[in-house]
């Protein structure tokens, strides 16, 4: 059965972009065990000569003319926004400090 | 004196708004008035948009008035589970991380709504991103069940169903990714369908699991869902995995127009009732068992042995596509942002904004799915459990060709305390045993009520059938729901507890 480090438990939460505190990552981690041990029984079934499902009901790629077609204003766009500039979205700095 | 509005059946309410015997408005009203009255305990909704409710009524008066009724179910009020977007109103997906979102467009189903002339009375209260089986993940706290106060409504749809069964709506719109519209319909004792996979629209469904979500109907009857149902569903070119073909009959299905149910091959799915399934849930089914014998049908036990892994397949799956999906969930274009002073880099604000912004549960499972995707254990985790969900389809394909349907219990329980299970994740899963099957192989299913079962709360009976034919769980849901009728001398919510007033009781032990 799986069981996860703490190490390993705050790996995943940085993979995941979760900012959680020492008291999270210890509850979620006993959590994620116990739900991975559940999980893992995936295992017992023998299948190595099935395909995957990757979809319900098989379906092929849609495509459509690349045409211009209405869309959101730039105003409806941005009207959820946390924070704006112009007509753009203001977002945090991209580059991390030299 | 004449039964009070609220009861009415949709049909009831679209013939009399047809007949000009009562207003659209009429209707909406009273329906408001019905959630002021019991929503502040119920919390069914998140969002009540009466002003939307009573202009959308107005207008269908207006139509009817020129002779234009856009629908058969015109005039008809229905609510809107919190997880599709409604240009400008409200939409929160029951997490703090949209909170006062309001989208800048409407999903295919808000449009073939409105376009239908049904009235949206507001958004209903969910699981957040639909991640649960109680509706106690949302951030607004959880909805109570109509039967009892303090026992969940069932979810992720808990708010549409307990909607419906209080008749705050007669209608109501949930989605089902493993379960999520049929174990709220069970608990509470009315009708809720998961159409085939791609028979809705998923456009402006907030995404959870992308290869199993599904929107439906709820409501208290038959022939009400299977109407609701042929306004939401069809092909829509800006969902690429809806389904190009014609929306199978629901209504004449519904009707009994397309035969009863003599000679119809029946399945009991012997993986599916057993250990864990309370005993009044057994027995409940067992009753209906032996009606559709007495109806004609011709009941055979089937073996679906893959179905014993539905369970870990699915959470495996569904984790796994939702961590992908609530990627966009990263504080830049809509929604909360946390930690923007300046200093935090666009990686930490994602990081703190996400911390804040998602509940415990949608932590979990955005965790779980990171890990069963990472390298080193997608094959044995992810890949594995692609292949259990093709080996569960053949079970499925190989059960279609001795009989037409398939039937089980919806839930192992009845309704179980809010609380209970809130800190064991896996036997919360366990709400869904039944359900998961159909859910990974794609078919239509349906719930709708067996009777009560232990603590005399409701218990539901699923109905499954192959891809495309929904009309087969119509046509077989219209018939047990008939003879029920016949048997009761009403319809099961006629046993709610009501309180002296004639109305629903503000739930059994409220305030226990």
């Amino acid at each position: 059965m799986p069981s996860l480090s703490s190490g390993e438990v705050a790996h995943l939460a940085s993979l995941s972009r979760l900012e959680l505190t020492p008291d999270e990552l210890a509850r979620y981690g006993a959590q994620l065990d116990v739900i991975l041990g559940a999980v893992a029984r995936v295992a017992e079934v023998a299948a190595d000569d099935v395909p995957p499902t990757t979809h319900a009901v098989p379906v092929v790629n849609v495509t459509r003319p690349d045409v211009v077609r209405p869309s959101l204003s730039v105003e409806a766009a941005l009207s959820g926004a946390p924070a704006t500039e112009g007509n753009r979205f203001r977002v945090p700095r991209i580059l991390d400090e030299e | 004196m004449a039964k009070e509005l609220t009861r009415w059946t949709a049909s009831e309410m679209a013939q009399a708004v047809a007949a000009g015997e009562v207003s659209a408005l009429e209707i909406t009203d009273a329906h408001l008035e019905r959630i002021s009255d019991v929503d502040t305990d119920l919390h069914a909704f998140l969002h009540v948009d009466a002003d939307g409710a009573r202009a959308a009524a107005q207008t269908v008066d207006q139509l009817r008035a020129k002779g234009q009724l856009p629908s058969p179910l015109a005039g008809v009020p229905l609510a809107l589970k919190d997880v599709f977007a409604t240009e400008g109103i409200p939409t929160t997906c029951g997490s703090k991380i949209l909170q006062g979102w309001r989208p800048p467009y409407d999903a295919t189903v808000t449009r073939r709504l409105k376009d239908a002339g049904v009235v949206i009375l507001g958004k209903t209260n969910m699981d957040e991103f639909a991640m649960g089986s109680s509706t106690e993940n949302s951030a607004y706290g959880p909805t109570r069940n109509p039967w009892d106060y303090d026992r969940i409504p069932g979810g992720s749809s808990g708010g549409s169903s307990a909607a419906v069964a209080s008749y705050e709506a007669p209608l109501a719109i949930g989605t089902d990714t493993g379960g999520s519209i049929r174990q709220p319909a069970a608990v509470t004792g009315i009708v809720g369908v998961k159409p085939t996979y791609g028979g809705v629209s998923r456009f402006g469904l907030v995404a959870f699991s992308s290869s199993l979500d599904q929107g439906g109907p709820f409501a208290r009857n038959v022939l009400d869902a299977a109407l609701l149902h042929s306004v939401i569903a069809g092909k829509d070119p800006r969902d690429a995995t809806s389904i190009d073909a014609p929306v199978p009959d629901v209504v004449a299905a519904a009707k009994g127009e397309m035969g009863d149910i003599k000679g119809l091959r029946v399945g009991v799915v012997t993986e599916l009732q057993g250990d864990g399934y309370q005993p009044g849930v057994l027995a409940r089914f067992e009753e209906i068992v032996e009606l559709l014998k007495s109806l004609g049908a011709e009941i055979v036990t089937v073996s679906c042995p893959a179905f014993e892994y539905a369970l870990p397949a699915y959470y495996l799956i569904a984790p796994s596509e939702c961590s992908s999906n609530l990627a966009r969930f990263d504080g830049m274009r809509y929604g909360l942002r946390a930690g923007d002073d300046g200093n935090n880099s666009v990686e930490e604000v994602m990081s703190l904004t996400r911390a804040e912004g998602f509940g415990d549960e949608v932590k979990r499972r955005i965790m779980l799915g990171t890990y069963a995707l990472s390298a080193g254990y997608y094959d044995a985790f992810y890949g594995q459990a692609q292949k259990v969900r093709t080996l569960i389809s053949r079970d499925f394909e190989r059960a279609y060709r001795e009989v037409d349907v398939l039937i089980s219990p919806t839930t192992p329980t009845v309704a179980f305390p809010i609380g209970e299970r809130v800190d064991d994740p896996v036997a919360m899963y366990k709400a869904d045993l039944a359900t998961l099957p159909s859910s990974l192989y794609g078919g239509p299913a349906l719930s709708l009520p067996a009777g009560l079962g232990d603590a005399d709360l409701p218990v539901g009976v699923q109905l499954m059938a192959p891809v495309q034919r929904d009309d087969l769980i119509y046509r077989v849901a219209a018939s047990i729901e008939t003879a029920l009728l016949d048997k009761w001398g009403g319809p099961l919510l006629d046993q709610l507890p009501l309180d002296a007033a004639g109305s629903v009781a503000q739930g059994v032990s409220h305030g226990g």
